[in-house]
């Protein structure tokens, strides 16, 4: 098997201890390359302490996170992934296009990265505008596209489309798919349950328990829900009463 | 380190601070209110010729010590260190990113307030001039030294400002301004023996009083500089990629 083959993530016995709480027990999970995964789950359930886990920047108190061939968090990764925090995590002084030269220069990106990622996310008439002044879904376009202007091989999304509406949505998700048709591996956690259907592979996570790891489609037919936020649902039921 | 991410970094701290007007205007008209309005209290005395070039070397390091940990406490906040610490920006990278910037600053800043004190108020040394703004600019840069480790230990920017006080006034009040140094009870000339801003002071009434300082000086700027790079990587241990 050759190594660009390999998952781009393998999660193996990870455990996670936050405060006092054990907030993920012990999960196993792979997220294959160039496909689109979503991580969903109600508040709390552990999608960003997960998220953190494979970017590399939360303690972890044991198993193993493979990120691309390598310990997640290795130096060698860091220019290869990609990470979108949950709140947007720019400088709210600055403008969008210095925003995005900055990461670009951190990233290495080449010339022109900076104002195709403008055009992408569709900051073009904000371009320079201060952080400041954007609205708040303006405002996470820029987080996404400070992750997006080093072109990384796996995209780690915490909620990149809160706050978006739906016309933008669909383009954001879009363009998900574009980068993943390249080869770009996108974990993307969400809690709408209706942007399920707009990934290739669905982990669904609930008090740190991986409750599903599968398609879309074959989530419904497992549980013979007509659309994603029941079956998700139908999950919880089966496995309260179990 | 990689000096092209520190470049990039220190030029982007910068683009924050230009973007910034009020506080461009307070860290470089202040000082000069501040030494004018000394040469004014003690107009026909030689208090000033005395005291006016440690102020010098005093003001920027309290400044940028306040300005550094206010704006490195924001970063953290933020979550945008959080971003950078998962990028190939070393933590080396981020530090002298910021020394650099506010180095920079503390240059423009010390030509300044020296110009204004010398030209404008009078200050008359008998050292080399050039050498106050030597010595203002390390200080200067020990000022963002020290609030760079200090920041990580405020979780809110209340608490950074506290820590001016905390830090600053004790080595204020130990370095030779108020009791010449050696003139204080012995367990606190000790004490002030470790502090870096007696260096810092020292060196401004060396250049106050003598005309061959530069040695004196050149050694106490290389204490103070040792110091600076002591606390900028006692901060770096601070930096964890890893967090709860
Ligand atoms: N900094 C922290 N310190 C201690 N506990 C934390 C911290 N952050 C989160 N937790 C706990 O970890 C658990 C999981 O949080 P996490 O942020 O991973 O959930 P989430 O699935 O991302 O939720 P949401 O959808 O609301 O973003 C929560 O119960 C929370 O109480
Ligand atoms: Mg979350």
């Amino acid at each position: 098997m050759t190594h660009s083959q390999a998952p781009a993530v393998v999660v193996e016995g990870l455990r996670v201890i936050r405060g006092s709480r054990e907030v993920i027990p012990g999960i196993s999970l792979t997220v294959p390359r160039g496909e689109v995964v979503g991580l969903l789950g109600p508040s709390g359930g552990g999608k960003t302490t997960l998220l953190r886990s494979i970017v590399g920047v939360q303690v972890v108190a044991g198993g193993t996170v493979t990120v691309l061939g390598e310990p997640a968090g290795s130096p060698g990764l860091r220019s290869r992934v990609g990470y979108v925090t949950q709140s947007p995590s720019v400088y709210g002084d600055l403008t969008v296009r210095a925003n995005l030269t900055y990461f670009a220069a951190l990233a290495g990106a080449p010339r022109g990265a900076v104002e195709r990622t403008i055009e992408a996310v569709d900051l073009t008439t904000d371009a320079d505008s201060p952080v400041d002044r954007l609205s708040g879904g303006q405002c996470s376009r820029v987080s996404l596209g400070a992750a997006l202007v080093g072109s990384p091989e796996l995209l780690i999304l915490d909620e990149p489309t809160v706050g978006l509406d739906p016309v933008l949505r669909r383009d954001i998700w879009a363009m998900f798919h574009r980068l993943a048709d390249d080869g770009t591996t996108l974990l993307v956690s969400s809690h709408v349950m209706d942007e399920a259907t707009r990934c290739d592979r669905l982990l669904l996570l609930r008090e740190g328990h991986l409750l599903a790891d599968d398609t879309p489609d074959g989530l419904l037919a497992r549980t013979g829900a007509p659309d994603a936020e029941r079956a998700f649902l139908a999950l919880i039921e089966t496995e309260e009463a179990a | 380190m990689n000096p092209r991410l520190t470049i990039a970094t220190a030029g982007r701290v910068l683009q924050q601070i230009r973007a910034d007007h009020r506080t461009v205007g307070l860290l470089i008209v202040v000082p000069v209110v501040l030494i004018g309005l000394l040469a004014w209290i003690f107009s026909g005395t030689r208090v000033f010729d005395n005291i006016g070039a440690p102020l010098l070397g005093v003001f920027p390091f309290v400044v940028m010590f306040l300005v550094t940990s206010v704006t490195t406490l924001r970063e953290r906040s933020s979550g945008t260190l959080e971003r950078l610490l998962s990028t190939p920006l070393g933590k080396g990278d981020f530090l002298a990113g910021y020394a650099l910037a506010f180095g920079a600053l503390a240059v423009v800043q010390a030509l300044v307030a020296t110009g204004f004190a010398v030209w404008v108020f009078g200050l008359d040394v008998a050292g080399p001039r050039w050498l106050l703004v030597v010595v203002a600019v390390v200080d200067a840069v020990l000022g963002t030294a020290t609030g760079l480790f200090v920041s990580a230990f405020a979780r809110t920017e209340f608490q950074a400002v506290q820590f001016m006080p905390a830090f600053v006034l004790p080595q204020f009040l130990l370095c030779g301004l108020l009791v010449p140094r050696d003139g204080l009870p012995r367990a606190l000339e000790l004490f002030s023996d470790v502090l870096p801003l007696s260096y810092a002071v020292d060196a401004m009434r060396t250049l106050t009083a003598r005309v061959d300082a530069a040695g004196d000086v050149g050694r106490d700027v290389a204490i103070v500089a040792a110091f600076a790079v002591a606390a900028i990587a006692l901060g770096s241990l601070t930096l964890r990629r890893r967090t709860a």
